[in-house]
């Protein structure tokens, strides 16, 4: 069995460790004796092929590096993963790159930039950035623990559910306790951290949606997670008492 | 006598004050004083600075700053001048007027004639509304403490901005194989001089992972790289605008990297009948720092033979390569903050052929980075294969060890453990006597450590020196 992970824009939105995601996916994957391939998808480059990868890692990036970003995705190459998405593909997108899948980003002067428009979110320019450890629980009790970093706030629209609700730190926009958005196989959140190394039962959930594309549904075998486990209440017990 | 204004005497008696009290606590002293004389009189760094015959230097960036000002302060010393320096890394404007401060008399009059002042990059704009530096030197941007600076070009826009501000009487000193700090130069109507390694077997091809500037400074096109040193740092040019890596006046044309030295051999307008320079530092990033060291005293006039005897009598500072002997073993200290120093401290270790016995801390305090998601930009893949033994501990050792673990380190070689003191006997027992530890560990970490390594009786508190 063979997983792909197509890597979106690593030279442009690749920041505060995102790229640890990737590399939870294809450990998490090889540790299980899934043979991974990673492929990187870059602004400018031919047409992506929109066949090819089963789960892609889309991270945050400079504003400089998100401009960019988005006038790529205006062109064909947004058409291209779009195409994917709708062909089963898994998306795991944090800070920018959850912003850009949204329906538009609204700045403080000027015109709404449109996002990709596959996650039904809306972000806002804010007054306050957010930054700090960013701790949350899923509505079926499983915790997720991050760094958040934006000034971005984001508001979900009816199609897309919220990853977990806030118990410390900000979230989408620091009012309605919600952090990040689910809608079909695509995830958007504010986690850096890594997010996946530190929740690996949402790297796990990403493999499996990745792999059900090509190989239907799998059943994943356990790993020992005892060190992520630990590694993720020693930073909730910092989000708890020094944030 | 300078005439002092009243409020500065005042500032300077009460921030001397404070510096005496807590060095009675035992205290090292290195920001407190400045605050409150700053409080006191926020023109204190000025109108102590400007009494200063041969100028200030201030030197910043990402990486190297620390050592990079402490070899400059040797020049000078070597010079015959007397140099005021904020040697214990306090280098926020508050470390800047305590050393001030425990340079000056009770009147506010200098003992020093050149002040050395190593500044935190995100504190630049700041500083420099508070004195004219005759000298400043960028070492790199890369990206570090995100928490605090966010975003590297946002960053460079700021210093760029201050940088406008100078008069020409102000030489810039720049790295110009950092396309961002290159840049910089052209904010800046004064002279520039840049610094750089020409040596063509340094580096590759291939820009690496955590690259903050694969774009052109002046026009967002992708950069060509035809040697790529660490990061963003190499041989570059943009192809759509035009802007290139800018002409060396202080470059190094053959780098030789030793386990515990760097051998430079000089290039460019500089060189006269010299043999090559000896730093007692190894890693190319200490290659870097000398160079920057030298270009700032060659804009103070000071003769490359006295720089040179300096930087072979160097000493590494806190956490910068020194080593500590304890029970037999030898212990490397070496304090790291970002990815691009951790993958330069780690090049300079691979390239020693050793097996590392490694003592790992991490912390999350504000001058460590609160986020530590850095340590995943950070190329432990190239360490992990070589890895003997890891010992790991730190207020975030669970997010140490689990890098390690995703970075395929089998897990009978890493040992977490709590506490300094027990971490520090867990790693040293995990090193048969003769060999060597190397501590890698954030600042508050390294403090740490290196309290529990004093109170060992292995070491002398740091800002001794």
């Amino acid at each position: 069995m063979d997983l792909r992970i197509g890597h979106l824009y690593p030279d442009l939105m690749s920041i505060y460790g995102d790229r640890g995601n990737v590399i939870a996916l294809s450990q998490r994957a090889a540790w299980r004796g899934i043979d991974v391939e990673t492929r990187t998808f870059t602004a400018g480059e031919a047409r992506f092929d929109p066949d090819w990868a089963d789960v892609y890692f889309f991270g945050g990036g400079q504003d400089q590096g998100q401009d960019l970003v988005g006038a790529d995705l205006a062109g064909p190459n947004g058409d291209a993963l779009r195409r994917s998405i709708a062909g089963g593909a898994a998306v795991f997108s944090v800070c920018g790159g959850y912003q850009l899948l949204g329906k538009e980003y609204v700045p403080d002067t000027g015109e709404p930039i449109p996002g990709l428009g596959v996650l039904d979110v809306t972000t806002r320019a804010g007054k306050v950035r957010f930054v700090g450890n960013l701790l949350c629980e899923t509505d079926d009790g499983k915790m997720l623990i991050g760094f958040e970093n934006h000034s971005g706030y984001t508001y979900l629209g009816p199609l897309a559910k919220p990853l977990g609700r806030v118990i410390a730190g900000h979230g989408n926009n620091g009012t309605d306790k919600t952090e990040g958005a689910v809608q079909g196989r695509l995830i958007g959140c504010y986690l850096h951290g890594s997010a996946l190394p530190k929740n690996p039962w949402l790297a796990d959930q990403l493999i499996s949606w990745g792999l059900a594309r090509r190989h239907g549904a799998v059943d994943l075998a356990p790993l020992d997670d005892t060190d992520e486990d630990a590694a993720r209440a020693q930073a909730a017990e910092v989000a708890k008492t020094r944030t | 006598m300078t005439p002092r204004s009243l409020r500065t005497i005042a500032a300077v008696a009460a921030g001397k004050a404070t510096r005496i009290a807590l060095q009675r606590l035992g205290r090292g002293a290195t920001a407190l004083p400045g605050i409150v004389a700053l409080n006191l009189a926020p023109n204190a760094i000025a109108s102590l600075s400007a009494t200063m015959t041969h100028g200030t230097v201030c030197v910043s960036g990402t990486n190297g700053k620390t050592t990079t000002a402490r070899m400059l302060s040797d020049i000078v010393r070597a010079a015959g001048w007397a140099p005021v320096h904020n040697r214990s890394g306090s280098n926020l404007d508050r470390g800047i007027a305590a050393a001030l401060l425990a340079d000056s008399t009770w009147g506010g009059e200098l003992r020093g004639n050149v002040g050395v002042f190593e500044i935190d990059e995100a504190s630049v704009p700041r500083v420099l509304t508070r004195l004219v530096p005759r000298v400043l030197v960028v070492t790199n941007l890369f990206r570090d403490q995100l928490d605090r600076y966010f975003e590297i070009d946002a960053l460079a826009k700021r210093i760029a901005q201050a940088i406008a501000g100078l008069p020409d009487s102000t030489t810039l000193v720049l790295n110009a194989d950092d396309p961002i700090v290159a840049y910089l130069g052209q904010s800046h109507r004064g002279p520039v001089l840049f610094f750089g390694v020409d040596d063509p077997a340094v580096g590759g091809t291939v820009a690496q992972a955590i690259s903050d500037a694969t774009r052109c400074p002046r026009c967002k096109a992708p950069l060509r790289y035809t040697r790529v040193i660490l990061a963003h740092v190499g041989d570059w040019r943009c192809d759509h605008c035009g802007l290139e890596r800018p002409p060396r006046d202080v470059a190094a044309a053959a780098v030789r990297l030793g386990a515990n030295a760097t051998e430079v051999r000089l290039a460019g307008a500089v060189t006269g009948a010299i043999d090559d320079l000896v730093v007692p530092l190894p890693g190319l990033y200490n290659a870097y720092n000398a160079l920057a060291a030298l270009a700032a005293a060659r804009v103070l006039d000071i003769s490359l033979s006295t720089a040179a005897r300096a930087l072979k009598a160097f000493k590494p500072a806190f956490g910068r390569l020194e080593i500590v002997e304890a029970e037999g073993r030898r212990l490397r200290l070496l304090l790291v903050k970002n990815p691009a120093g951790f993958n330069a401290a780690i090049g300079a270790l691979l390239e020693t052929g050793r097996r590392p016995r490694i003592l790992g801390a991490l912390n999350d305090r504000d001058a460590d980075s609160r986020d530590v998601s850095w340590i995943w930009d950070a190329d432990f893949e190239a360490l992990a294969p070589r890895i003997e033994h890891a010992t790991i501990t730190g207020l975030r050792g669970r997010d140490l060890a689990l890098r390690l673990k995703y970075a395929g380190v089998p897990r009978d070689r890493v040992t977490v453990v709590d506490g300094w003191a027990p971490a520090i006997r867990a790693a040293i027992d995990a090193t048969p006597p003769g060999e060597e530890l190397v501590v890698i560990a954030t600042y508050t970490a390294m403090l740490s450590l290196r309290d529990a390594l004093a109170r060992l009786g292995y070491v002398g508190q740091f800002w001794e020196d």
